[in-house]
């Protein structure tokens, strides 16, 4: 084996090279760093978080975490609503978020999947507060204490947080709750959400001790109390709570939270409703992935969507065709005056290039318009067909607001993607090879097919992605000129991220056109190769 | 020492209310709206008079068609910007479902009427969500082109569909909204049992027959400034938008056209605080609010702009038009003689069906 090599300072040169490399590497990456950053906060990283909207369904289990306990062993397939259990737990978790304000946000959510959701999660929510009213006459009836608003306050808090909020001046935020251990296990639902109470009056800045409850803390003590063991060491106060309260609520009939809600919305006895919760109580759903590709989640798995709903598979498939036909009208038009403008004397050429770059620095909305303007039926186009006689007065051409009108403006608007890297690669190829050619035997033709052609072909590549992939995502145009055969898969997604507020769809929808564009891509690096591409030089 | 101790004292005294006053409201604030015309008749009824008063400087954001995802966005990223947010009354109960707007009690927040009737009388049915004040009733009507479409013009909204008698393009706004109701209503549904019938899929499914029938000769429109366009141009022979453009179509730019006001839809369009506000920003909004939906300001917004004032006592302060000089109220969508057949839009009804029907609506257009 050959002896190491050392260097001036006797390390290992190898060693010695590698350290000096990476301080190189280190600089290097020190100078992108701002760059780097400022594309990882304001790019990578708003379009991974929108991407994970399309997957993301938190606020079910989050609103109704009980329900969707309960309602985990329900099945469907029965045809019966679910058993009393699950109706309580709805009750307890609509209760607090509805004084969250969080239900109605929940029904728009869960009326993206069944209509009608929406209203019915408005309705409830104003007679939730149903639920509670007998177990709170039952012990107003037995105690007046009862309706003084600090009796549950002293019962389940600790004598500190009584203290504090006493204490309190009333700015900010109240003291956070603090539960007695012996309470908290003796009742334990009653003192969860009694801190729900307490902590969300506290927030708005009222002392919890003069707020009465809501209705749900009466009605969970009241089925609690019954069963509950008498903690050790209680006050007076205390003892009373379990022993008279306990017996007299063991007497008393209690509100039916499933006839109450029943009564509100009969939907709360159909198994849609329930179905429609169960599914969708997982904390990740595929749900909006099923929606993009027309189809949903039926009973047992998914399920091709009605004929009437369809519409977002031919929306992908219309896209990706007219994007196609656009880059290729670009490449038939912008080939040639790519061509001229590389081969003309520089003072045409320069004339030329201000005519191709002049509708590239209008503003892509008067550009739009002005298409409007020439294209409809009573427009300049028209006018002029039927003044030379080509076309009758009773027969205009319909050339906008279908998809003609998307074609024809679009590959105006995209024309200069195609002109440019094309001129640029253009320009590079020596006019000595067709000469050479030509001077060899070849036509005309043979000359610019077998010589010339194949020379461009890194231009056509760069400028047909460009072109390819900027039209796909366009959306004013097709909005503009579309009509309804015309436009694209991008407007459904802007009319669900502006409109609708269906985010998780329109995410959905984002990341399959991406994975589409991702897909051409690596198809056109494994036909082409990427490294034939050339904006210039 | 003493003296100067008492002398900071009372000065601290003295002061300290003038300076929490000072503080309790903010001096700048962002209005949002829709621009044009509109934020034109708002900018001269409200915002001007408003900043004379008080000296604050009132900022406009002409956003108001992309305000609810904006403004989830700004609630999500926690930074609210906007003050105070005009929007049609459907956007309001959204953005109130979702928390994004504040909730109001239009009794104790908002101004009494002129006549001395509470704000929520005044106001009656048009507070069509906890969060939403109301400040103009606009309709979605029917303008059609006098030289256009024969001999004999059209009287009712059946017109639209009746392509023998009229011949030639129609627009109509590119949703669903307004136009199931009129396609059932020109199918033989009675006016009350027309959300009954939508709500079934044979009633649907009825609805988009009817409109199967123009469809080859429909120009759908989003903007509403879509329609004027196209009837100035004989690009239609009719079209569906919203009055205010027609009455500039009819009045401002004397284009011959008429207005159908039959089965009129009728909407509204108020204002939202957004939710989240510090509190002194939500104190300025909240006086604000109260200034410009006062009987007086809504009915001086309709010297600059056709549509009609959202409190009862307002409607008889409407007077002439700040610069034509003609009269306004018989071009108000709701002056009795232009309200003959009028179609109120089901808030309710449309925020669960929206969803689906959109759908629906998205799959017929393209088949």
């Amino acid at each position: 084996m050959a002896e190491q090599v050392l260097a001036a300072d006797g390390r290992p040169l190898k060693t010695s090279l590698n350290r000096a490399l990476r301080r190189q590497k280190l600089r290097a990456l020190m100078l992108i760093a701002p760059l780097l950053l400022f594309i990882l906060l304001s790019f990578v990283m708003p379009i991974a978080d929108m991407l994970f909207r399309s997957v993301e369904n938190q606020i079910v289990g989050e609103t109704l975490p009980r329900t969707v306990v309960e309602l985990k062993d329900w099945d469907a397939t029965s045809g019966a609503e679910p058993d009393a259990a699950v109706f309580e737990a709805l009750a307890r978790d609509l209760s607090i978020a509805v004084e969250e304000k969080s239900h109605t946000r929940l029904g728009s959510r869960l009326n993206y999947e069944l209509t009608g959701i929406s209203s019915l999660f408005r309705k409830t929510g104003r007679s939730v507060d149903e639920v509670g009213e007998a177990a709170q006459d039952a012990l107003e009836a037995l105690s007046p204490a009862w309706a003084e608003r600090s009796a549950f306050g002293g019962l389940l808090g600790t004598a500190r947080w009584t203290a504090d909020l006493d204490a309190w001046d009333g700015e900010g935020t109240a003291p956070a709750f603090e539960a007695r251990p012996e309470m908290a296990a003796a009742l334990p639902e009653t003192t969860r959400l009694y801190t729900s109470f307490a902590n969300m009056v506290g927030a708005e800045g009222d002392n919890p001790l003069t707020e009465k409850q809501w209705p749900i803390v009466s009605h969970v003590f009241a089925q609690e109390i019954v069963t509950a063991e008498t903690p050790d060491g209680l006050d007076a106060f205390g003892q009373a709570v379990f022993s008279d309260v306990k017996a007299a609520m063991a007497a008393t009939t209690l509100d039916d939270p499933k006839a109450i809600f029943i009564d509100v919305d009969e939907d709360w006895g159909s198994t849609d409703v329930w179905r429609t919760i169960q599914t969708y109580s997982p904390a990740y759903t595929d749900g909006y992935f099923l929606n993009s590709i027309d189809r949903l989640k039926g009973a047992d798995g998914s399920e091709a969507r009605p004929e009437n709903e369809q519409v977002y598979v031919t929306l992908f498939i219309r896209t990706m065709i007219m994007s196609f036909t656009i880059t290729v009208s670009c490449i038939v038009l912008g080939y040639p005056i790519a061509w001229l403008l590389a081969n003309l004397p520089a003072r045409k050429a320069n004339l030329l290039m201000i005519l191709v770059l002049l509708p590239f620095w209008t503003s892509l909305l008067v550009r739009t318009s002005a298409w409007k303007v020439l294209l409809q039926q009573q427009g300049v186009i028209n006018d002029i067909l039927v003044w030379i006689g080509l076309v009758a007065d009773d027969n205009r051409l319909q050339l906008i607001n279908n998809q003609t009108g998307t074609i024809i403006a679009m590959t105006h608007i995209l024309l200069p993607f195609m002109i440019l890297p094309l001129y640029s690669v253009m320009k590079t190829i020596p006019p000595t090879y067709l000469r050479a050619a030509k001077s060899l035997g070849a036509t005309n033709w043979t000359a610019f097919w077998r010589v010339y052609f194949p020379q461009s072909i890194p231009g056509i590549g760069a400028g047909s992605i460009l072109a390819f992939i900027l039209s796909i995502g366009y959306y004013i145009t097709p909005e503009i000129v579309g009509g309804t055969k015309g436009v694209f898969i991008s407007n459904r997604i802007a009319y669900h991220i502006s409109t609708s507020l269906n985010w998780g769809l329109a995410a959905a929808l984002g990341a399959i056109l991406l994975a589409i564009v991702m897909l051409f891509y690596y198809a056109y690096d494994k036909i082409v190769g990427i490294d034939n591409v050339k904006l210039g030089g | 020492m003493k003296m100067t101790t008492k002398l900071m004292a009372t000065s601290a005294l003295v002061f300290a209310p003038l300076a929490a006053g000072a503080q309790d409201m903010a001096d700048e604030m962002t209005i949002v709206s829709w621009g044009g015309a509109y934020s034109a008749s708002q900018q001269a009824a409200y915002h001007d008079p408003y900043m004379e008063n008080t000296g604050v400087t009132i900022i406009n954001d002409e956003s108001s068609a992309e305000a609810v995802a904006k403004l989830r966005a700004m609630n999500e990223a926690g930074n609210v910007t906007w003050d105070v947010v005009d929007v049609v009354a459907s956007d309001a109960i959204r953005l109130c479902d979702e928390g994004l707007a504040m909730e109001i009690d239009a009794d104790e927040q908002l101004a009494d009427g002129d006549d001395g009737s509470k704000a929520s009388d005044d106001f009656g049915d048009l507070l069509v969500s906890d969060c939403f004040i109301p400040q103009i009733v606009y309709s979605t009507t029917v303008g059609y082109r006098t030289d256009l479409v024969g001999d004999t013009p059209p009287t009712d909204i059946c017109a639209i569909f009746d392509t023998e008698t009229y011949p030639g393009m129609r627009s109509l706004e590119k949703r669903p909204i307004g136009n199931l109701e009129w396609a059932l209503l020109c199918d033989g549904v009675a006016k009350e049992d027309i959300y009954d019938v939508l709500e079934t899929p044979e009633g649907q499914d009825q609805a988009f027959a009817k409109l199967d029938t123009v469809k080859d000769s429909v120009v759908w429109w989003t903007a509403g400034a879509d329609t004027p366009q196209l009837l100035a141009d004989g690009e239609v022979i009719m079209g569906s938008t919203y009055n205010g453009r027609l009455f500039s179509l009819i009045v401002e730019q004397e284009q011959p056209v008429e207005m159908l006001w039959d089965a009129q839809v009728f909407d509204l369009d108020g204002w939202i605080i957004p939710a989240g506000l510090s509190e002194e920003r939500e104190a300025r909004a909240l006086d604000f609010i109260k200034f410009a939906t006062d009987t007086q300001r809504l009915a001086d917004q309709a010297k600059y702009i056709a549509y009609g004032p959202a409190r009862a006592s307002s409607a008889p302060l409407v007077s002439t038009h700040a610069t034509l000089g003609i009269e306004m109220a018989p071009h108000m969508p709701t002056d009795p003689a232009n309200a003959t057949n009028t179609f109120l839009y089901n808030y309710e009804w449309w925020a669960d069906y929206r969803d689906d029907l959109d759908a629906k609506f998205q799959a017929w257009l393209s088949q």
